[in-house]
């Protein structure tokens, strides 16, 4: 269970049963999102907060149906603007666990602005970015994500946009937590999501998810279970950053970069690995881990930053709070009798 | 010697401040209403100045200015002609000479009237010189010259001295309406706290120039306008913009809802988001979002979290809060939309004002989306427009626009200071913890707005947003007749608002020859209008309305009790046209204007008096 400065926990043991709607989930069979709600459902009753300080604000897309499949707090938004709405929502009362469930398109593209500032202001709220690389809801278009070249229906030659790395995105725009998980592993994605819910700030969660019917296989080359050990790298923080089946692969600073190499190879001992350290201020090895794009590298998964700076509704709460200790001015009536006042009897 | 001067008594008088940006003719004038006001006059101020910071030194594009109408009598303009121009340089003289009247008092600063300021200002000769102004009392004074020549045993730079003048001038008007400079020393002292030399200056200056004109024979004459016969009670001078955040602060405190601001810098409406972030101690909590689009939806999260939320903007911001507006009326949340209009399409003319976003606020939006249409009609009317709008959205649960404008934003009048607690209460129908039958659009049966429960309350997690819903249990639905319920349901809620708010007015008699008709800002110069004709014994009167959506339920009853309606507004048509639509049984003439500047009360008789002749 979780301890927040704030947000009360509940007073009973919680269980994925008080988190499941009463709705029925209408997302494809086979959709990387139906794994994406259990691992919400398994993660909440853990965080243990009471229930009713739960609230999932969204916008539009596939992944903006998710308020009404979760049983708390829900406000379904308007395209892409899920972060400014949740913004309010945390501002109003910080004493809410306020989660986003929003996409590559509506975070990226249309809300674009509202994803960067909120990050920039590190306002305490969770993003669960569902990332499919394509427009599912209206069925099959590129999106900032799609890798160039890609054919889709807005791009029958393929696209010729170069896509976003959205951890380079998070991390440009000050971001103090990023995290990757991927939909087949409820297990790493249940880890993240509660690292996420313990961080102050703004949580950035990118879930590499599959869609099965206008992207399918987008992230298979590094999702396949058989060679995941290989394609990606699970970091935890502490430790060396060694992968591989055989565990014998690692990444090193190489120049002014990263790079891989193999232990026991060329004089390399596990010593020469670089050890994780999600909570390092300075953001140049979690960038640099965050960018790690296959074939040449494993892909990041896990918690890349997770730095401690003071946030938004913090400073805000102890703005008014310093300003009601101080102010002479207690009520309206005061504020209309301040400054520049006569009387005419 | 001291000059003895002749005394001439004004129930009215129209001073204005014209100069270079940065000769500080906005303090000036804000000081001089300031000291007319603690000497009892009723006043109405507007500034004029350009929408870039600094202009061109002595250029027609860099003219400021600060207009005051002060009177013994009740003023509800900032007056169309001025008694008294006070200009700075040669630029301000010839931008504004089209608004003094003939044989008005001009006090120039002749110092400034060099070759180059005369012929970039486009004059060809030096008006000061070849006679044009003959027909205007000018009163030539060196005022830079004389600011430096006060100054020159003061231990402060020559620019620092130079930008004393302003208080040099203000020294002679008020010397020239026997206005004492006690309120204006004082503000000189608290301003300059910190820097003595400065404020002894500033201070030097101004008794220099009283003294100048105490001692100069051009002026002869001076005014004197006696207090007004205000009811009793405590006042203070306020722009609609900041009466406006005090309504919003006062609606806060009376609902018991925290107040949230989501705005976006935008002129003419930024002294409201600017005013309200000075009031965290009253727990306002004012969040300068990145865009127009994320201020209101920070506003409507603040809302669905149980916030009094707010946005404000001016046209092109509520272009792009249009979505937006629309989801706040689908989920049923309080919002106030404050819109300060300003001149349009697109950028327009942003300082100035105008009353054309009315269609934008009834009709603005994607899909069948009504929202409570509200106007202020004065600058301290702001402040219980603002309060009303928040009262009728938050007992309704439904997004009110209150439309002002920049003429009423950034004029100035007298308020009188209400006690707070006196209004009429603001009880918005909040839902009761773990009521069993709480379903998110359970309405009560009267006013149709449905409960507001909001995260953190104990057993009442529901969800809402974009999608239509069934009605009672808000879930995701697109039957067609439930869509058709929902729509109907919706408009009938805003149009049961016309149950709470009050009838319509009238200035005047209550059946005539003409109506005259307003809304908004217009105001003031309609009212001073009709109270002329109805003194020449004219059967005319003003029905000005503040509730547009809906209209008061007495509107058609007193359309129909007039031979003649004339609607008045600065645009094209659009109330009138709304009005057409609405109640199509009368027959509407109109009158518009769309040149960024208030009606003159003179061309609003000219007109009228045309319509009852016809």
């Amino acid at each position: 269970m979780l301890k927040d400065k704030r947000i009360q926990v509940s007073p009973v043991e919680l269980t994925k049963e008080d988190f499941v709607s009463d709705q029925m989930v209408k997302w494809c069979p086979g959709c990387g999102a139906h794994a994406i709600l259990a691992a919400v459902e398994n993660v909440f009753p853990k965080i243990g907060y009471r229930k009713e300080n739960f609230a999932f604000v969204s916008g539009i897309g596939c992944s903006s149906r998710f308020p009404y499949y979760v049983h708390t707090y829900g406000f379904h938004g308007i395209h892409g603007r899920a972060n400014a709405i949740a913004s309010g929502v945390k501002i109003a009362n910080p004493d809410l666990s306020v989660w986003i469930a929003t996409g590559d398109g509506d975070s990226m593209a249309i809300g674009g602005n509202h994803l960067i500032h909120i990050v920039r202001r590190n306002i305490d709220v969770n993003i669960l970015l569902f990332n499919n690389q394509i427009y599912g809801l209206t069925k099959g278009q590129f999106s900032p994500t799609t890798p160039m070249g890609e054919v889709t229906k807005t791009s029958p030659q393929g696209t010729i946009e170069h896509p976003f790395i959205t951890a380079g995105l998070i991390m440009g725009a000050q971001g103090t937590f990023f995290a990757r998980a991927i939909d087949n592993n409820v297990k790493l994605m249940t880890e993240v999501m509660y690292e996420a819910a313990k961080h102050d700030g703004t949580s950035v969660v990118e879930i590499l998810q599959n869609c099965i019917i206008f992207a399918e296989k987008a992230h298979t080359h590094i999702a396949n279970r058989e060679s995941r050990e290989d394609t990606q790298l699970f970091l935890k923080h502490g430790e060396p950053m060694i992968f591989g089946k055989n565990k014998n692969k690692g990444i090193i600073l190489k120049g002014t970069g990263l790079g891989v190499v193999t232990i026991g190879e060329g004089g390399i001992t596990e010593k020469d690995i670089l050890v994780h350290d999600q909570y390092s201020k300075d953001p140049a090895i979690h960038r640099m881990l965050g960018r790690m794009m296959h074939p040449v590298f494993p892909v990041a998964m896990g918690v890349i930053r997770s730095a401690p700076f003071v946030t938004y509704d913090d400073l805000m709460e102890d703005q008014i709070t310093t300003a009601q200790n101080t102010s002479k001015i207690k009520c309206v009536n005061d504020l209309l009798r301040s400054g520049d006042v006569w009387e005419i009897k | 010697m001291v000059n003895k001067k002749n005394i001439i008594e004004l129930d009215d008088v129209v001073v204005k401040f014209v100069g270079d940006s940065g000769d500080g003719m906005q303090l000036t004038g804000t000081l001089f209403s300031d000291a007319a006001a603690v000497s009892g006059n009723d006043l109405a101020t507007f500034p004029d100045f350009p929408a870039e910071i600094r202009a061109p030194h002595n250029t027609i594009a860099g003219v400021s200015g600060f207009q005051v109408h002060l009177g013994q009598k009740k003023i509800y303009t900032s007056g169309d002609f001025c008694d008294v121009l006070v200009a700075m340089n040669p630029a301000s003289l010839k931008a504004n000479l089209k608004v003094a009247k003939l044989g008005s008092t001009l006090v120039v600063d002749s110092s400034t009237f060099d070759q180059k300021a005369v012929e970039k200002a486009g004059y060809i000769t030096n008006p000061l010189e070849d006679g044009s102004l003959s027909k205007y009392n000018v009163i030539h004074a060196p005022i830079s010259l004389l600011t430096q020549e006060c100054l020159k045993d003061h231990k402060i730079d020559k620019k620092s001295a130079s930008r004393t003048k302003n208080m040099f001038v203000l020294g002679m008007v008020f010397f020239l309406f026997n206005k004492n400079l006690e309120s204006t020393l004082s503000y000189i002292g608290k301003k300059f706290k910190g820097k003595p030399e400065i404020k002894e200056a500033n201070m030097a200056a101004l008794k220099a120039g009283f003294n100048y004109s105490e001692t100069i024979e051009a002026v002869n004459t001076t005014f004197r306008v006696g207090p007004s016969n205000l009811e009793k009670g405590f006042y203070r001078n306020v722009t609609g913009n900041v009466a406006t955040a005090w309504g919003l602060l006062a609606a806060a405190e009376r609902s018991g809802r925290p107040l949230f601001l989501g705005s976006y810098p935008i002129t003419p409406a930024t002294e409201i988001l600017m005013e309200l972030a000075l009031h965290k101690s009253l727990g306002a909590k004012v969040f300068q979002a990145e865009d127009e689009i994320a201020g209101i939806c920070s506003a409507i999260g603040a809302s669905f979290a149980g916030s009094f939320a707010v946005t404000t903007t001016s046209g092109p911001g509520l272009s792009l809060k249009s979505e937006a507006i629309g989801l706040a009326v689908i989920a049923e949340l309080p919002l106030v939309i404050v819109n300060v209009q300003r001149a349009g399409p697109s950028t327009g003319m942003p300082t100035k004002s105008e009353q054309s976003d009315l269609m934008q606020a009834l009709f603005g939006r994607n899909g069948e989306c009504p929202a409570i249409v509200m106007a202020a009609s004065s600058p301290a009317d702001c402040f219980y427009a603002a309060y009303y709008a928040s009262k009728l959205s938050l007992e309704h649960m439904t997004p009110v626009i209150l439309l002002t404008d920049g003429y009423l934003g950034f004029g100035s009048e007298l308020f009188r200071i209400p006690d707070v607690n006196q209004l009429p209460e603001i009880k918005p129908p909040l839902a009761t913890p773990n009521d069993p039958n709480f379903k998110p659009y359970r309405r009560d049966p009267v006013t149709l707005a449905r409960q507001w429960a909001f995260p953190g309350m104990e057993g009442l997690r529901h969800r809402i947003g974009g999608l239509e819903k069934t009605d009672i249990d808000g879930i995701v639905s697109t039957d067609p007749k439930n869509h058709q319920l929902m729509v109907n349901i919706r408009a009938e809620k805003v149009n049961k608002v016309a149950d709470y708010i009050p009838l319509q007015g009238l200035v005047g008699e209550d059946s005539g020859d003409l109506l005259v008709v307003g809304w908004g800002g217009t105001h003031g110069s309609l009212i001073s209008t009709v109270q002329n004709l109805q003194q020449e014994g004219k059967k005319v009167s003003l029905a000005h309305f503040s509730h547009i959506m809906p209209l008061p339920k007495n509107t058609a009853g007193i359309f129909g009790r007039f031979k003649k309606i004339v609607v008045c507004e600065l645009n094209m048509g659009q109330f009138v046209n709304y009005l057409r639509m609405t109640l199509p049984e009368f027959r509407y003439r109109q009158y518009n204007k769309v040149e960024g500047l208030p009606f003159h009360v003179q061309e609003l008789t000219d007109v009228f008096h045309k319509m009852l002749e016809e």
